[in-house]
């Protein structure tokens, strides 16, 4: 009872190849490469091209040495942010990509046109929208901009575990590395972005798709879990003298919220994806029809991992924006305290809603109850935070940068994708929605109007402290514009749709009422489209006309946390002199007793970090297991593991970790800022500085 | 430790010595001296990641205990006598560990790698039985995949067995570190985490001896 259509390529049987051919590629053929599909070869081949000009410019360039030495074993964690976050970008682009295609096919068969995918694809597209948007774009995004700015705000000098920080992200970049493998290498899984069982088993879904999203996750998910630790274990060690919990500002707190839910939730995944493989791998029964499985236990379990990455991804969110405001507004945040407390709330709840995504298992009345409460108490603390951001705001002078533009949309945007979270935690009212494209719409609202919106205000706001200029107003007006109205543009017409009956994930539909609905919703995906490529525009011109967006202050916003009180972009070793931290707000403190921008008597060498090659080694390698994997290619999954743990032991043979920076570079370094903040009219008439020691 | 540092320590020592020991020099103390710390806290963290992935197993376990789909049950298939002799093996691996750290803090370094090597010995006598059982278990018919049941019990107990491998595999890493530097902070810092992560693995066996294997069993 085969119910999805298998070609060929992909069925290719072990049987009918010699045993070294077997031995050497395991289910991989030749033909497992879908060479009749227009569409993946093109994709695949601008993806390929795309590969060999930027190798062959970096060659050109002569490159290399620069890339090798500055990023791939880079252990600073303002580099690591950085890549994080180019890696978000070009996931965005892809997922966006599948969204478009999505868009237009339901666009083009629902009024009597049969659309341009087949069925067969289309699954796959659905498939990898959603893994790519939460695990390779939003996720990246959001551990990228905690990277590069958390260990600013609290006063470090780097993550407690460097070498670490540059294996997790090597690890999440290995995943993505698999993920658009599978576009042009066999096929990616076409059983939705969780892969529920019994379709994800290997009995409905015999080729290799699930397998990539499992390993895909696996390696990627190992890569989060650790830098989790990592965050947290640098938030509890790692903050300036005098800066106590309630000090920090929010989001270092939101970014600790998130970690710990990450640390918590995570594992859950793990175990998850890990007995699915065991059932496709090894013949288990976890969740197979037969022997006893129970699929319905992988939907609890993938949700009680699930719905805290919201939080995980929504939180960081949130603490941008508390940023940006109270930034924004020349205010402090109103209620700092609630603002912290109603985060760690929400952390707490985020654990006891879980079955709200499947109310129509059939769990009974009081079950179904207790969760719709629990879901819906959690809008009290989200509200609360609505209300701060808005109070912050009152009789505050509101500048209307970039940032506090996509804050304010997100106040807009967000408020209405809670209100129809809300009505959709009502059981009753889930019974009719569940699965509907309602659903797609109030998910989208939240999701781009919460972590889209607060990534993008996160890369204005802190784009100056990394790279040391402004990212360009009039381009990024376009893109909030289209972004903000392409939004709603695209998922209005879904709500309606949901209502009427439209279920997700349909390839083919003949119903010329809907059919408007999905025009107007491809017109708004359109128009996000707009938005992305003034985005992609404004960084590019930013670049181009960096000298005249340059900051030389360090503090471009007139901001009022620590990583401003740094240059821009700060020195590898971010504060030369730690900074000592009374109140909320240091550095707007510090600007107000007059103590900023003056310069020390003297420096000290500074410890730091030595590169190392080994976390990104270990993360490519990692890319080889998983391949291994997935094409049962055992010489390569094997070979693969013992060269990463040879690796990871041979790095503890590593001595030479970590060296002191001498005073008088720290001073050559500060000496330069110092002119810079003089140029500006800002560094205070220094003491006679020397080198310490 | 009998042996005095090998030379690069006490370069290292003397590194340390110029830096940290500078009364003007408040912060910078800070940043070396909070290694151990830091780590330990690190590893905490992470441990509590792996009791949440344990935890998740065994709400599976829980979950698929009594889908047998017609096969045998834990009642059928359970020894306890010879658990209770792999239990005692794993419980007395924690035993000589907590007698490697005593060594350790009283500086003894031929202690540490003796006692390391029974516990050592102790995990290799587990796991060899725990080997010995799945391929008893298989050969009877009682796979992984021959039930929910027992695809469960796998998963769980063989999870627990893929850590202690984990953790035997460290410790001949371990030797090496003890061998070639002796006592220096970063090897006290490796045996402490260590230590950690094998009397962790130690409360996890109880918990599946008893939830298991003697609930299983009655």
């Amino acid at each position: 009872m085969l119910t999805h259509a298998e070609p060929a390529a992909h069925a290719a049987s072990t049987a009918d190849v010699s045993p070294l051919v077997a031995f050497l590629f395991g289910k991989l053929r030749l033909d497992s490469i879908p060479w009749h599909e227009p569409i993946i070869m093109i994709a695949g081949g601008g993806m390929v091209g795309a590969a060999v000009l930027v190798v062959a410019l970096i060659t050109y360039f002569k490159q290399w040495k620069y890339l090798w030495t500055e990023w791939l074993t880079s252990v600073d964690h303002k580099k690591i942010g950085a890549m994080y976050i180019i890696l978000a970008l070009i996931m965005l682009l892809r997922g966006f990509a599948d969204a478009l295609l999505m868009r237009t096919q339901q666009a083009l068969a629902s009024n009597g046109g049969a659309g341009y995918l087949p069925p067969d694809h289309f699954d796959q597209i659905f498939s990898a929208h959603g893994v790519i948007m939460i695990f390779f774009m939003a996720m990246p995004f959001v551990i990228g901009l905690m990277n590069v700015v958390m260990p600013l705000q609290i006063g470090a000098r780097d993550v407690a575990f460097p070498y670490l920080n540059s294996m997790s992200f090597w690890l999440t970049a290995a995943g993505a590395i698999l993920i658009n493998v599978s576009l042009v290498v066999g096929e990616f899984s076409h059983a939705g972005w969780l892969a529920y069982p019994p379709l994800s088993e290997i009995e409905f879904s015999p080729g290799v798709g699930t397998d990539y999203y499992i390993w895909a996750l696996q390696i990627s998910g190992l890569g989060t879990l650790l830098s989790g630790v990592n965050l947290i274990a640098t938030i509890f060690k790692m903050r300036a003298p005098g800066m106590t919990l309630m000090r920090m500002p929010v989001f270092t707190w939101t970014t600790l919220a998130a970690n710990m839910l990450i640390v918590a939730a995570f594992p859950i995944l793990t175990v998850t994806l890990a007995m699915l493989g065991a059932d496709r791998y090894l013949g288990m029964h976890f969740f197979t029809n037969d022997g006893g499985g129970n699929a319905m236990m992988y939907v609890n379990l993938i949700w009680a991992w699930g719905h805290p990455e919201v939080y995980i991804l929504v939180l960081p969110a949130f603490g941008i924006f508390s940023e940006v405001v109270a930034t924004f507004s020349r205010k402090r945040l109103f209620g700092y305290d609630a603002m912290v407390y109603a985060t760690l709330c929400i952390c707490v709840l985020s654990f006891i809603v879980w079955l709200h995504h499947f109310f129509t298992m059939g769990a009974g009345a009081n079950v179904n109850a207790f969760f719709g409460i629990a879901t819906m108490i959690i809008s009290i603390p989200t509200g609360v935070k609505i209300f701060n951001w808005l109070f912050t705001m009152y009789r505050g002078r509101v500048r209307l940068e970039l940032p506090m533009l996509w804050t304010l949309g997100f106040i807009i945007t967000f408020v209405i994708g809670g209100m129809t979270g809300v009505l959709l935690a009502v059981p009753g009212a889930d019974y009719v929605l569940h699965n509907s494209v309602f659903l797609i719409a109030h998910f989208h609202n939240v999701i781009i109007g919460g972590v889209v919106f607060g990534c993008i205000a996160g890369l204005n706001y802190w784009f100056p402290k990394a790279f040391g200029f402004k990212l360009h107003t009039g381009l990024g007006k376009v893109s909030f514009w289209c972004w903000l109205i392409g939004f709603w543009v695209a998922f209005l017409p879904l709500y309606a749709l949901g209502l009427m009956g439209m279920t997700r994930r349909l390839d083919f539909m003949n119903n010329p009422v809907w059919h408007v609905y999905l025009i107007v919703a491809l017109c708004g995906a359109l128009l996000i489209f707009v938005g992305i490529l003034a985005q992609i525009a404004q960084i590019v011109y930013s670049i181009w006309k960096r000298d005249e967006l340059r900051d030389l202050t360090g503090d471009p916003w007139d901001a009022r946390t620590l990583e401003w009180a740094t240059s821009s972009p700060p020195p590898f070793y971010n504060f030369a002199v730690v900074p000592k931290v009374g109140n909320h707000d240091a550095f707007w403190d510090a600007k107000q007793t007059g103590t900023a921008y003056v310069q020390p008597k003297s420096y000290e060498p500074i410890h730091m970090p030595h590169n190392t090659y080994s976390g990104f080694l270990i993360g490519i390698v990692s890319a080889g297991l998983g391949f291994g994997l997935v094409w049962h290619i055992w010489w390569m999954a094997g070979g693969a593991l013992l060269v990463m743990i040879g690796l990871g032991i041979a790095h503890t043979f590593n001595e030479n970790r970590d060296y002191y920076v001498p005073a008088e570079e720290v001073k050559a370094i500060e000496d330069a800022h110092f002119a810079n903040l003089k140029a500006a009219g800002l560094a205070k008439a220094g003491q006679p500085v020397k080198a310490g020691k | 430790m009998s042996k005095p540092a090998n030379p690069v320590d006490h370069y290292e020592n003397q590194i340390d010595s110029a830096y940290d020991h500078n009364p003007n020099d408040a912060h910078h103390a800070g940043d070396h001296h909070d290694e151990g710390p830091k780590v330990t806290l690190g590893f905490w963290i992470y441990l509590m990641s792996d009791c949440i992935l344990f935890a998740s197993i065994f709400a599976g376990y829980a979950v698929l205990k009594d889908a047998t789909a017609g096969g045998p049950n834990g009642r059928e298939l359970f020894d306890l006598n010879y658990v209770a002799i792999e239990t005692a093996l794993l419980l007395i691996s924690s035993l000589t560990y907590g007698m490697a750290m005593i060594s350790m803090e009283a500086n003894k370094l031929k202690g540490v790698i003796g006692w390391l090597a029974m516990t050592a010995l102790c995990g290799l006598g587990f796991m060899g039985m725990e080997i010995y059982e799945f391929a008893h278990l298989i050969h009877e018919g009682a796979g992984p995949d021959r039930s929910a049941f027992l695809s469960a019990f796998f998963t769980l107990v063989g999870t627990h067995g893929l850590h202690v491998t984990s953790g035997l595999i460290w410790m001949g890493a371990m030797f090496v570190h003890l061998f070639k530097r002796g006592l220096t902070p970063a090897n006290r810092i490796r045996m402490m985490t260590l230590s950690l992560f094998w009397h962790f693995l130690d409360i996890i066996w109880i918990g599946v001896f008893t939830i298991v294997y003697l609930m299983g069993a009655a």
